[in-house]
């Protein structure tokens, strides 16, 4: 087992260095200036800029500043943002909360939804339920998130006046006013996203279970007399979870990913506002961290997939 | 396709008897006694025709702006409404709609193409397989939608001053999200080739002295074309999403080109007065996409060949 996992980290490395370079390269290579608010401003002498050029390491050619940028990043440095001059590592670490506050939430709600559902649909096959289950679940892959997000603040914020549709990281949660607010203002992007991912997810259980429920294995647990709850719950679906629970660790990613749009159309301040925000600014160093981020999880969680996999179920060899 | 046309071996008795039908023919019947994939079509067909056909048909001019008629609400004279500028939705829906598809379809196009020539060349030459798997490995693990938005800020300036502002968004477009998702078929087709090389009809035509070339296009190409299909279809659906959706982030074309992301952009300021404007847009979208997954899922089971006719 420990093997097993070395060698895929011994994948997994390569694979993000490879992402970084060329990463790293598409932003140098780019032919935008990073400097070019500053070399649009008359007031600011050339001189100047060469100063402010050189302060940030960028005179020099860009496959030492890769070498560099790469070494501190393994030390948890990003660099400083060119906007707003502060460590980029702090200015993730205000945001990161938010996004898991709504998009980790949602997953989960994703997730919570997506099982009771997909059985019951698998159980009852071809029936009502299956057919409206179905199509929920086409329609909410089919739906754009940003178009889902619009029509519930169109009804919710303003026709009904229900929920606000800014999202306010400022507030703390102190006492039950707050925690009300802090629910209502989390309610539509967390819905957003998790009856996106709930649709994804019940495809995936619903299949699984279809796939298992013939077997033999389930009739002999029909045979030796147990209650049809247990024969679902205690055999087939422990079977069907676990390539569930690997398509859950390998849907995190996209995921975060969809957060992007969400977070855009509700304004919430998380990592993915933050991309859109610094790719508009040219912001490099913060745009450069937040997709190595990105990358980061891809890998990690195309490893933790592979491990579970290989922990779940007995009949893979670790090879 | 008469490569693929079902030999009947041995005599049936007569009251089995049927006309000979070849593979593609079955699948046909297949495809269309499922319901939704039909449903699914129609849908498909009426959106494709209407955004081809419609704007001959419906004769508004669709960039005059009057701003007496500003974000106005559904009526006889617009059935979908005014935007901002006092234009008429439904000519602007049509004419973006045109850009939508096609960037889905060129898109697609392109990932197929590059797919399935890295797929058959990792497949088919064993020196190239594992340098290959491995490029394919490193771009499966790129984060695509930010991958997309960085490439696309970075680079928009310099291609529209060289192309143009419609036709240089455009390509860029097709070309950003074609060679980021030529993957999953890269490995779909890789993984047919392995286990068809070396099959005896390959052999059989190494051995009447068919070259490599001959023997990839003509003898084990046609046999993959099926689940490529079932990608391709699925994918139009993908890139019409992720083409709304850099065009909602304001990454996608300039205003004047109204594609379906472009629009529900531009109504966001306005979801208070007008909140008829986000509503059509976001509908196209989401029955394009609904219905081209629909005919995805119908092909993917008309085209297994362990269905039962």
């Amino acid at each position: 087992m420990g093997r097993f996992i070395a060698r895929r980290l011994l994948i997994a490395i390569p694979t993000l260095v490879a992402i970084s370079f060329i990463m790293y390269a598409i932003l140098a290579l780019a032919p935008i200036d990073p400097l070019a608010s500053f070399g649009a401003d008359p007031r600011v002498p050339p001189e100047a800029r060469e100063n402010i050029r050189r302060a940030l390491g960028l005179d020099q050619p860009w496959p030492i500043r890769y070498v560099k940028w790469f070494t501190a990043m393994l030390q948890g440095d990003f660099g400083i943002s060119f906007m707003s001059h502060s460590s980029v590592t702090t200015l993730i670490a205000q945001r990161l909360p938010n996004t898991l506050a709504v998009v980790g939430v949602a997953y989960l709600v994703g997730i919570a939804v997506a099982i009771p559902i997909g059985i019951l649909s698998a159980v009852r096959r071809n029936s009502i339920t299956d057919h409206v289950v179905s199509t929920f679940a086409y329609a909410g892959f089919s739906v754009p998130t940003f178009f889902t997000g619009i029509v519930l603040i169109i009804i919710f914020t303003i026709k009904l006046r229900w929920l606000p549709f800014i999202y306010d990281s400022t507030l703390k949660i102190t006492d039950l006013g707050s925690l009300g607010s802090q629910l209502k203002q989390s309610i539509m992007p967390i819905a957003v996203l998790g009856l996106f991912d709930a649709a994804v997810l019940t495809r995936y259980v619903r299949s699984e279970m279809l796939e298992h429920l013939p077997l033999d294995y389930v009739r002999t647990a029909r045979a030796k007399g147990l209650g049809e709850r247990v024969v679902v719950v205690r055999h087939a679906l422990r079977n069907s979870l676990i390539p569930v629970v690997t398509l859950i660790a390998l849907g995190v990613p996209a995921v975060f990913a969809g957060a992007i749009v969400t977070e855009q159309v509700f304004h919430v301040p998380g990592i993915g506002e933050l991309l859109v925000r610094s790719i508009g600014n040219g912001d490099t160093p913060v745009v450069s961290a937040i997709v190595m981020i990105f990358a980061a999880l891809v890998v990690v969680f195309n490893l933790v997939a592979d491990v579970l996999y290989a922990v779940l179920d007995p009949r893979i060899r670790y090879g | 396709m008469a490569a693929t046309s079902q030999a009947r071996v041995g005599t049936l008795p007569t009251e089995h008897w049927r006309p000979a039908r070849s593979l593609w023919a079955d699948a046909w019947l297949t495809f269309t006694r499922d319901k939704l994939a039909m449903v699914g079509l129609f849908m498909l067909a009426f959106l494709v025709l209407a955004v081809v056909v419609g704007p001959f048909l419906y004769e508004h001019p669709t960039g005059v702006i009057d701003f007496s008629k500003s974000l106005e609400g559904p009526s006889l004279e617009h059935p979908f409404g005014t935007d901002d500028l006092g234009r008429d939705l439904l000519g602007r829906i049509l004419w973006g709609g045109r850009v939508s598809i096609t960037v889905g379809i060129t898109a697609v196009a392109l990932a197929i193409t590059l797919g399935m020539t890295v797929g058959a060349l990792a497949g088919y030459f064993g020196r190239l397989d594992d340098p290959l798997m491995r490029v394919t490995d490193v771009f499966l693990s790129l984060p695509i939608l930010p991958l997309l938005l960085v490439i696309i800020y970075l680079f928009r300036d310099s291609i529209t001053q060289r192309f143009g502002p419609d036709v240089g968004i455009f390509l860029m477009i097709v070309t950003v999200i074609g060679i980021l998702n030529w993957m999953p078929v890269a490995r779909l087709v890789r993984a047919s080739f392995l286990s068809l090389k070396n099959k005896e009809f390959v052999e059989a035509a190494r051995c009447v002295g068919d070259r490599d070339g001959r023997i990839i296009f003509r003898h084990i190409l046609p046999n993959v074309l099926s689940p490529v299909l079932v990608a391709a279809t699925i994918g139009v659906g993908g890139a019409i999403l992720t083409e709304s959706t850099l065009s909602f982030l304001g990454l996608g074309f300039p205003p004047d080109v109204p594609t379906w992301g472009r629009l529900l952009f531009d109504s966001q300021q306005f979801l208070d007065i007008a909140p008829h404007w986000p509503i059509f847009p976001g509908l196209c979208i989401f029955v394009i996409v609904l219905s081209i997954n629909f005919i995805g899922d119908g092909l993917r089971d008309a085209l297994d060949p362990r269905r039962k006719i």
